[in-house]
């Protein structure tokens, strides 16, 4: 068995190898070298060293997008998570119709975040306009918009991992805690929730995270008007990038950093949720 | 044994031809012999985007070589030169806004100093070349005009009115009596059957360049001209800012839309209030025609006026007209593809379908000599060419020299801070002079 898998592993995971080289590590390791050059196309570029990193935290929009990046993603994944848990708790019990709500909940994740930008965007002008204004009016405006934005994509996707785990916990721990006299919020804090804590952590990851991530829906719904207060630093990064003539190593440079903070972050995250998980 | 090599074989053989089919599909684009050259066109108009690739493809009925041309979406020119131009088939044919735009790429600008396009010049001044002027690198293809375009039935209409405040276009020859005319309208907005007197002066991404880009040439223009400015300067005073609140005031208080609501207002909401005749002012050049063209206003009824800001001296100002539309051949194709791109430039400049389209079609003046015959019938452009006649001067296009992309998402998102009455005019200010001064300062550190 080994030995066939030796001999015949690479057919299966070549193809999926070479796209992902191509794909993801190529442009990883060059996106890494770009952020130490100075160029104008990504294949036409001369060494600076450490320059660039030096005008990525003189740039004050990068500071202000970061505080208004990491405001954004606590409030969605507080929201999201603790939406789609109540969902998820009212769906797991049998009723008619339960799996058509399931359904419906999960839809709105269906949709990219290009089309879902501008759909809400129409629907919150056309709200914001019985007062005169509009969702780029001002920086507020644009973080309330995108959270109800980001909400109503992600709560139904996040749903559905809820669903799963709590449908994992036996039935019979549920039955003896009732049997005991523990009350309903009782068996939720002490039995339901630290049994699906898997699920938190997988969820609490990817809204945390997403609300870094976010750009396509950014771009969409207020592109970073106004005055670019409005921007998350994925967009940031890109309007460096491409808006400004002589600072695309600085926006690569962005970039690396970008990673890296989303990545500690990420790790703290999984190792103080893990930390939490139990087994049934 | 010989049926696991078999297998083996079979299965090698699969994945080769997958990938190479892959590989080669990402090698090369086209089919047709690439000894001939093929052109690859960045068009910068999307409202041309059409009658370019109808040209292209009439080139290609005609010669057998392939002209692509690609326009990008408005707002996104930059970003869409700068990853086509990393691809292997990059264009062969990109644009530049002038002398700022040209500093970045420079890199990629061929030498035009013996092509058609050049030769055929009639001011051949007016192409930018490399600093010590050995090399021909961009050529401007189209001369534009704008200022105020207006619809004259409505503003006839208006001078019928009793206690109107001018009685023929004419007498608008300064901010003062725009102004009054303007306000004049707005108060009677019911009775002529119009939302504002002007349109709507939208600050998203599609619409903001008219305020913080043309719309600011015109006082760095009497700033240029008092101080004997040509080049680039590295600081600016702001000494006509009072004329550029002025004339902003005017269009924001005097509109179809609260200016609460302009953050999210497009181009297409003002060419549409105009179009419709619902606004009598409107402020876009001759390219607007052919958005306009075709709708409840007759191209009878266009008509332009210059955009006044209370200057000394403004009686005898005209429209504003310049070209930020230039034409560079990539240095960097094979010599097949220059030669097929500066051949089929040739061809746009002096062949019958060519000329027809850039004149009628797609209406601009060009600055070329071969076009005698072909003049344009766009009714914007005919107005440019009556202030002309009537010896007005025309005002130039600075704003090629303003120094950064930055510098004027400064200036416009002030604009519309100050317009909703989140922010002040002294943040205008600072974001025009000292903002000026800090982009120079970076753009050239950087350059």
């Amino acid at each position: 068995m080994k030995r066939t898998l030796i001999r015949w592993g690479w057919l299966f995971t070549g193809p999926t190898l070479i796209a992902f080289m191509i794909g993801f590590v190529v442009p990883f390791v060059l996106g890494v070298y770009l952020s130490f050059t100075r160029f104008t196309t990504v294949t036409n570029s001369t060494w600076v060293g450490f320059d660039n990193y030096l005008g990525v935290f003189a740039d004050g929009t990068f500071v202000h997008s970061l505080w208004y990046t990491a405001a954004f993603a606590i409030v969605t994944t507080v929201v999201i998570n603790v939406a789609a848990f109540a969902v998820a708790y009212m769906l797991v019990k049998a009723f008619r119709g339960a799996n058509l709500f399931r359904s419906v909940f999960f839809m709105p994740n269906l949709i990219g975040g290009i089309v879902l930008g501008y759909i809400w965007m129409l629907l919150l002008n056309g709200l914001l306009g019985i007062w005169a204004r509009s969702i780029t009016f001002s920086a507020t405006y644009g973080f309330w918009g995108m959270v109800a934005l980001m909400c109503w994509q992600q709560i139904g996707y996040m749903m559905v991992i809820y669903i799963a785990g709590l449908q994992s916990i036996p039935g019979e721990l549920i039955e003896s805690a009732e049997m005991d006299g523990a009350s309903r919020s009782q068996t939720l804090w002490n039995i339901i929730i630290p049994l699906v804590m898997p699920s938190i952590t997988v969820c609490t990851f990817l809204t945390i995270t997403n609300g870094f991530k976010m750009f396509d829906q950014n771009l969409a719904l207020t592109n970073g008007a106004p005055s670019r207060l409005s921007e998350l630093l994925a967009l940031n990064i890109y309007n460096t990038f491409y808006a400004r003539t002589g600072f695309e190593g600085v926006g690569q440079a962005k970039a690396v950093v970008f990673l890296l903070i989303v990545a500690v972050i990420a790790l703290i995250q999984n190792r103080l949720a893990r930390s939490k998980e139990t087994q049934a | 044994m010989n049926k696991h090599r078999a297998v083996r074989m079979l299965a090698a053989g699969i994945v080769a031809i997958s990938l190479s089919g892959a590989l080669a599909a990402c090698g090369s684009g086209s089919s047709s012999d690439d000894s001939a050259g093929k052109v690859y066109y960045l068009n910068f108009k999307p409202e041309q985007a059409q009658d370019w690739e109808a040209l292209a493809a009439a080139y290609t009925d005609e010669t057998g070589v392939d002209v692509t041309v690609q326009t990008a979406a408005s707002g996104t020119y930059e970003t869409t030169l700068k990853s086509e131009m990393a691809k292997s088939d990059a264009p062969t044919l990109f644009q530049v806004n002038g002398p700022v735009g040209l500093a970045t790429w420079k890199d990629y600008a061929a030498d035009l100093t013996d092509t058609a396009i050049y030769e055929h010049l009639s001011d051949q001044s007016i192409a930018l070349t490399s600093d010590d002027d050995s090399q021909v690198l961009a050529i401007p293809y189209v001369m534009e005009t704008y200022g105020i375009i207006y619809n004259k039935a409505l503003l006839d209409e208006y001078f019928a009115l009793p206690g109107a405040a001018a009685t023929s276009v004419d007498q608008i020859t300064s901010f003062d009596t725009l102004a009054a005319v303007a306000e004049g309208i707005q108060a009677n907005k019911d009775t002529l059957g119009v939302a504002g007197a002007f349109t709507s002066a939208g600050f998203d991404s599609s619409s903001d360049w008219r305020f913080k880009t043309h719309l600011a040439n015109i006082p760095l223009y009497y700033e240029y001209k008092d101080d004997g400015v040509t080049g680039q300067p590295a600081t600016i005073k702001g000494t006509y800012l009072d004329g550029y609140k002025d004339i902003f005031d005017l269009y924001i208080n005097n509109s179809t839309t609260e200016p609460s609501l302009l953050s999210s207002k497009t181009i297409d909401d003002a060419t549409s209030e105009f179009a419709l005749g619902q606004a009598v002012f409107y402020q876009n050049g001759t390219w607007a025609y052919n958005d306009i063209k075709g709708q409840s206003v007759p191209d009878d009824d266009l008509g332009m006026l210059p955009i006044y800001i209370g200057a000394p001296g403004e009686e005898d100002q005209g429209l504003t007209t310049g070209s930020e539309n230039y034409w560079v051949i990539n240095n960097k194709s094979s010599e097949a593809d220059q030669q097929a791109t500066k051949d089929f430039l040739e061809w746009v400049i002096t062949s019958d379908a060519g000329r027809d389209s850039l004149a009628n079609t797609m209406g601009f003046v060009t600055p070329f000599d071969t076009f005698g015959d072909y003049q344009s019938t766009n009714p914007l452009v005919l107005a440019d060419a009556e202030y002309q006649a009537a010896g007005k001067t025309a005002v130039t296009w600075n704003f090629t020299t303003m120094p950064s992309e930055q510098w004027k998402n400064g200036v416009g998102q002030a604009l519309l801070q100050y317009a909703q009455g989140t922010g002040d005019w002294d943040a205008v200010r600072s974001a025009f002079v000292d903002g000026w001064a800090t982009e120079y300062e970076l753009a050239h550190a950087n350059a």
